[in-house]
């Protein structure tokens, strides 16, 4: 269970935010994931709660989300599962709207935020929820002092991206490219022209975290050269879960290979800080 | 006019980020061109679904089945409409509508192939390059209707996760779309799906309705008691209400009650695709509306004979107007649908879909000489024939070999 207080708190340096899905590919191994990503210098994690229809993900996340829904994920053991986590970052929620809405009785959505809040949750993402529909969300993580993190976009401006800021609390997630998530060895062009747009906007205050696509240190460095406040990597990191699980390889070995893969991100987004500021025009 | 992104509590406009610019976009155009007609839009889909597509479609007095039922019961040939199904209007809509906006590419998604046909279709003759996504299964069901999709010109991309069906390839449509927003249209293919697809995708197939009425009131200078279509997503369903919501005529929204209503809760499997009928409110696929779900939220494979009524979500108008019980949801088990289809077939001469025949199935249970249900129909029915039973030739034959049905010809020929 986490001790950590608010999320926008993690981003006082160049932060590392990973994602992994809890309990993937059973919750034994999992806990342990979790935790070897927090030694390797994660400032928050980004926990799934997997969906049978996750819209927004790509191949890499889906079967991650089929491997743990076949573990016997639920809401509930979710919620135990972050209880059982011994870690000191704050844990992000990463869950489809359908799940927060059909969870416990009474009221919709509220039950559920009030459990995450007494589990220790510091926030969440909803990936298919935007502004437009998440006043009730938005409600209730303030009656329980939790943050809702959105995702901007690319093609986010103007109405929408105020609207969005409006709305935020915690962090914004700035998607690097359009498109589902999944590692690429590219970082977009478009990363950079996101991030100016969020600065000449009034979102100055909240920190900006980068994601989709990230995979390695020197893209973390990148993305963080080009402004932005933290990376968040889930693919790459899903990707070492997946291949230990397809060899067979004990968990401690795989949670060493999250550790150094969560070092080396972390390094990278640190290292981001000391180069200097794009010229002007580019 | 304005655009409807609310029926009741359902609907809405549940997506990614990413996608939400488009869909503003979308909601702008379709706000413009379809109820508006900025530039001739509508006169435009007009003369292409009459030219192009053979609209009107006929209403035709069904003899046989009037007797059977003692009767009027008509028939609403959608059937004959360019492609075999109703699907087209909704497809020739939404492509002249992309061709509008200055969209560059058109994917769509899905289940039984008629509204993947009908989109290549359209695709090719508004001369757009087009993709169409479709679940493994599917394919394996349908295969008629891949080859005519590629006929067409279309690429038509297997989906392989989860079961294969129109579940999962409307999810892998929408990761396409995220991915092209900017140079793409997904031509959804019934009235699920983010606002403003549902009222969109209804516009386009209320000329259905608007045909019925029209047709009917010049033989009987009064609308149908009763007006009949079977409910996937509810594509057809809604295009044939949508003129009679405002009126008497009783309306039937018939779901497939597939094998069985019992869900499996640890296979996370219903044996049916009966959303209407037993589903729970929940939001799916860019909207809230009724679902087969398990006690989580996760979304419950469905199970139908008929793959285009094989979807775990129904419309949020359709979930709407049950709820104010403006409409009755019913439904059909496989067993009653295959029946009904080699009855329409011998009785009338018309091969309906496997999903048409559920509506039919319907008829047989209320109205047949061994109704067992407590329903007095009106003197009057039309039933909406949505589509021809081509593309069903191999399930048919396949389904009606595993049963002990009375009605069913011999399939022998087709051994060996």
């Amino acid at each position: 269970m986490s001790d950590a207080a608010g999320l926008a708190a993690a981003f006082e340096e160049p932060a590392f935010v990973p994602y992994l899905a809890a309990g993937d590919p059973d919750v034994e191994a999992s806990l342990e994931y979790v935790e070897a990503l927090a030694r390797g210098g994660a400032d928050a994690i980004e926990l799934g709660l997997p969906f049978s229809e996750p819209i927004a993900e790509g191949p890499t996340i889906q079967q991650a989300v089929v491997r743990s829904l076949e573990g016997g994920m639920t809401p509930e053991r979710f919620f135990e599962f972050v209880e059982a986590l011994d870690v000191d970052v704050p844990l992000v929620c990463m869950t489809y709207y359908n799940l927060i809405y059909q969870y416990g009785d009474g009221e919709p959505v509220v039950p559920f935020v009030e459990r995450a809040a007494e589990v220790g949750l510091e926030g969440f993402v909803v990936p298919d929820l935007p502004a437009e529909e998440a006043d009730r969300l938005r409600a209730a993580c303030d009656e329980f002092g939790l943050d809702l993190v959105f995702i901007v976009a690319p093609t986010t401006r103007g109405d929408r991206l105020a609207a969005i800021v409006e709305r935020v609390s915690g962090y914004l997630y700035v998607q690097a490219r359009l498109g589902v998530t999944g590692a690429r060895s590219d970082v977009s062009g478009r990363t950079a022209e996101s991030l100016d747009r969020l600065a000449e906007q009034a979102a100055a205050d909240i920190p900006k975290a980068v994601g989709f696509g990230i995979s390695s240190g020197e893209q973390a460095a990148e993305v963080v050269a080009a402004g932005a406040d933290g990376v968040i990597v889930g693919s790459a990191l899903v990707d070492i879960v997946a291949q230990g699980h397809a060899d067979d390889d004990p968990p401690g070995v795989v949670a060493d290979r999250l550790e150094a893969k969560a070092r080396e991100l972390k390094q990278g987004a640190l290292a981001g800080a000391q180069r200097p500021p794009r010229p002007e025009g580019t | 006019m304005s655009v409807e992104k609310k029926f009741g509590d359902y609907g809405g406009q549940y997506v990614p980020e990413a996608l939400m610019p488009a869909i503003e976009e979308l909601t702008d155009a379709y706000e413009r061109y379809v109820l508006n007609n900025e530039d001739g839009f509508m006169d435009e889909f007009r003369r292409r679904i009459r030219d192009f597509g053979g609209r009107p479609t006929p209403l035709e007095r069904a003899d046989q089945l009037s007797e059977r039922y003692d009767r009027e019961v008509y028939l609403k040939r959608e059937d004959l409409l360019h492609g075999g199904a109703h699907k087209l209007n909704n497809a020739l809509g939404q492509v002249l509508l992309a061709k509008y906006m200055g969209k560059e590419r058109i994917i769509a998604e899905t289940g039984a192939g008629q509204h993947g046909t009908a989109t290549a279709m359209a695709a090719a003759h508004l001369d757009l390059p087009c993709e169409i996504y479709m679940g493994r299964r599917d394919i394996n069901r349908q295969r008629p209707n891949v080859f005519r999709m590629r006929l067409n010109d279309a690429e038509v991309t297997p989906v392989d996760v989860g079961r294969g069906t129109l579940k999962e390839a409307i999810s892998e449509t929408m990761r396409d779309w995220a991915r092209t927003v900017e140079t793409t249209h997904y031509v959804i293919g019934s009235i699920v799906g983010p606002a403003p697809f549902p009222a969109m995708v209804r516009d386009f197939h209320s000329v259905i309705g608007e045909e019925i009425d029209r047709q009917f009131r010049e033989r009987f200078d009064e609308p149908p008691g009763a007006v009949v279509a079977c409910a996937g997503g509810g594509s057809n369903t809604m295009g044939t209400f949508d003129a009679f919501v405002d009126g008497d005529a009783e309306l039937y929204a018939v779901e497939a009650g597939g094998s069985s209503l019992t869900v499996d809760d640890e296979a996370g499997v219903a044996p049916h695709s009966a959303s209407l009928s037993t589903g729970e409110e929940g939001v799916l696929h860019g909207a809230r509306t009724k679902l087969l779900q398990d006690d989580h939220g996760q979304i419950l494979e469905s199970h139908s004979v008929s793959s285009g009524l094989d979807y775990a979500g129904v419309g949020p108008e359709l979930a709407h107007l049950v709820d104010e019980g403006r409409v009755v949801p019913t439904n059909v088990d496989d067993d009653a649908a295959l029946e009904a289809f080699h009855r329409l077939s011998q009785e009338e001469g018309v091969i309906p879909a496997l999903e048409t025949a559920h509506a039919f199935g319907f008829l047989e249970a209320v109205a047949g000489p061994e109704t067992t249900r407590d329903r007095e129909l009106p003197e009057t029915v039309v039933v909406n024939v949505s589509g021809r039973g081509d593309k069903d030739l191999e399930a048919v034959v396949e389904e009606t070999d595993k049963r002990d049905l009375e009605n069913a010809p011999s399939m022998e020929v087709f051994d060996g």
